[in-house]
């Protein structure tokens, strides 16, 4: 059950239970939606964005505890930072649970999302994991309407 | 004792007196030694695709080892007994469904194509601007999609047989939905989603009440119902291969002659013809005219041996014991708290969709996978029946003929691991 325990640390049991930063957000300027049409799961992303900077973010949406848990833990380390610093936060993110190029040397640079590791074991979790990234990815690109993880044929493996 | 398993206990003695031995099945099917992260593999994902006896996988070997040739255009000696192997799958499915003449039964690449094949052809021909399409609120994608690109091209419409909380179709709404504009009728035998088994000989008689031709999708059917297309009288029947424990890559349309002559070709190309000029090309008989190019031959005869393996083990027999141990399976994992079965209707085989209290579907098929047990989690391609019973997923387990009530005791112990994770 070792790596069963890995996937589903405490912490992201706790998140997917009492998601943080779940609903709409009022005054929202920026929000886009992240779909995986292959589960169904739905999540969208509300930002209110003040120059470069995002002063307050939420989510919304229904998936899985992996997709939950990385919804709430996304939103509660982005706020406050800078574009950039948060598209960093991502690149580093997915090359954590996809032990691709990008996975950081030194996981604990990631604070308390280094608990997504155990992902890494699970390659068809890794949607589950990314699927409110792309959609925080898509609103501060300014994108309306709905990501898919399926699209432009990139696949995440 | 509960009444259910009294049943089942009966059902097993006959069995076993029928000559029906899940044992002796299961060692026809080499890859159930598999071992899967360390644990005996437990496949309880048939409706997805089934597994391959070994006659299958060895009629294939054995073809490309002896027999392959092209078919149907060499004079030589493989090319004969290639045609030859292929014609006769061909006389097996036509057998295997009380087909009146080999000439209905057209190898397609699944189910899909076959629906796809009386959309495009069928369709564009018979159906037009204003005309209605009748399917179920039960079907899946690739029995709705079709309809609709065809509703793109030729401006019909499509209507909904709606069905009740059991997951059973309103046999008197459905009658409702007939108008003069109302031209075919698609509909699942058997639902992947719900494992209902739709009525399909009233539904046929229904629509034929009306002079409306009727598509049953038999993908999941198939393995698990003896089905005779004469007895329900549809006007097409189409299955999959792989899901029948034979090949991917191949299915079967089953069309009534009629209908299959007054249609014009799906596609064009080698062997769908008799002759061709540049001004004029006259189409080959049934049902070649539906077969352009080399079909997947191998695919075709590996079918055959799968029905040929399926008579040997009888169908009657195999439909008793997976209605005994899908019985079992949904007293036992309803009998766990905090699961709800999606799909009780009275007419039920070889699926049992369920979901878990405060635990989505996928992350009960992760921590299932851990234990060897394989099941589907998601829409299965169904997603008006999620939208329909409002959940966004079902974790389902479907059986075949080689599954066993320890395999259910297994999953049921499983979903106890998935609570104890979930601290539920
Ligand atoms: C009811 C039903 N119809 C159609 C299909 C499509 O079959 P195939 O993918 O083999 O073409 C399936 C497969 O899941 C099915 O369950």
């Amino acid at each position: 059950m070792t790596e069963l325990s890995e996937l589903y640390q405490q912490v992201i049991l706790d998140h997917n239970q009492k998601p943080r930063n779940f609903g709409e957000l009022e005054g929202a300027n920026r929000t886009a939606e992240g779909y995986n049409p292959l589960c169904g799961d739905r999540v969208t992303v509300y930002l209110q964005l003040s120059g470069d900077v995002i002063r307050e973010i939420s989510f919304l949406g229904s998936g899985c505890a992996i997709a939950t848990a990385s919804g709430s833990m996304m939103t509660a380390s982005v706020k406050g930072k800078t574009k950039a610093e948060a598209e960093v936060l991502f690149q580093r993110f997915h090359g954590l649970v996809t032990g691709g190029p990008d996975a950081p040397v030194n996981p604990e640079a990631l604070g308390k999302l280094a608990v997504f590791s155990g992902v890494f074991e699970f390659p068809v979790r890794v949607k589950c994991a990314t699927l409110a990234w792309h959609a925080l990815h898509a609103a501060l690109d300014g994108n309306r309407g709905t990501v898919s993880t399926e699209e432009g044929g990139r696949r995440e493996t | 004792m509960s009444a259910a398993a009294s049943t089942i206990l009966e059902g097993i003695r006959r069995n076993a007196s029928s000559g029906f031995d899940v044992e002796e099945v299961r060692r026809d099917f080499p890859i159930l030694g598999e071992k899967v992260r360390g644990k005996p593999l437990v496949y309880l994902d048939n409706a997805a695709t089934t597994q391959k006896p070994r006659v299958v996988i060895e009629r294939l070997d054995g073809y490309y080892r002896t027999e392959n040739a092209n078919i149907h255009r060499g004079i030589h000696f493989l090319s004969e007994r290639a045609t030859q192997a292929y014609e006769e799958a061909r006389a097996t499915v036509a057998r295997f469904l009380g087909a009146a003449d080999a000439r209905e039964i057209v190898f397609v690449r699944g189910t899909t194509e076959g629906i796809n094949l009386v959309a495009q052809s069928y369709g564009r021909k018979f159906i037009g601007e204003g005309d209605e399409i009748v399917v179920s609120a039960m079907e899946h994608h690739s029995n709705i999609v079709p309809w609709q690109i065809l509703r793109e091209q030729v401006g019909a419409g499509l209507r909904v047989i709606p069905m009740n909380d059991h997951g059973e179709l309103l046999v008197d709404e459905y009658e409702r939905l007939f108008s003069d504009q109302t031209k075919l009728v698609a509909v699942t035998h058997l639902s992947n989603a719900l494992g209902t088994i739709n009525p399909v000989g009233e539904i046929i008689q229904i629509a034929h009440r009306h002079g409306v031709p009727v598509l049953v999708d038999g993908a999941q059917a198939a393995p698990h119902l003896r089905v005779d297309v004469r007895e329900i009288d549809c006007d097409f029947y189409a299955f999959s291969g792989h899901k029948l424990y034979g090949p991917t890559g191949v299915g079967v349309l089953y069309g009534k002659a009629s209908l299959l002559d007054a249609m014009p070709p799906y596609q064009g190309g080698g062997d769908m013809i008799s002759s061709v000029t540049f001004e004029k090309t006259l189409y080959n008989v049934l049902p070649y005219k539906f077969e352009a190019g080399t079909p997947n031959i191998a695919g075709a005869i590996g079918l055959g041996a799968a029905i040929d393996y399926l008579s040997k083990v009888r169908l009657d027999l195999v439909a008793a014991h997976e209605r005994e141990l899908l019985a079992y399976a949904t007293e036992a994992v309803s009998a766990i708290k905090g699961v709800r079965i999606i799909g009780t209707a009275r007419e039920k085989a070889a699926v049992l969709s369920f979901v878990l209290d405060g635990v989505h579907a996928h992350d009960v098929g992760t921590i299932l996978d851990q234990d060897g047990i394989a099941i589907r989690a998601g829409h299965h391609c169904a997603m008006p029946v999620m939208e329909r019973f409002g959940v966004p997923a079902t974790a389902r387990a479907s059986l075949g003929l080689y599954n066993t009530r320890e395999e259910v005791d297994a999953l049921v112990g499983a979903i106890e691991k998935v609570k104890r994770v979930f601290g539920r």
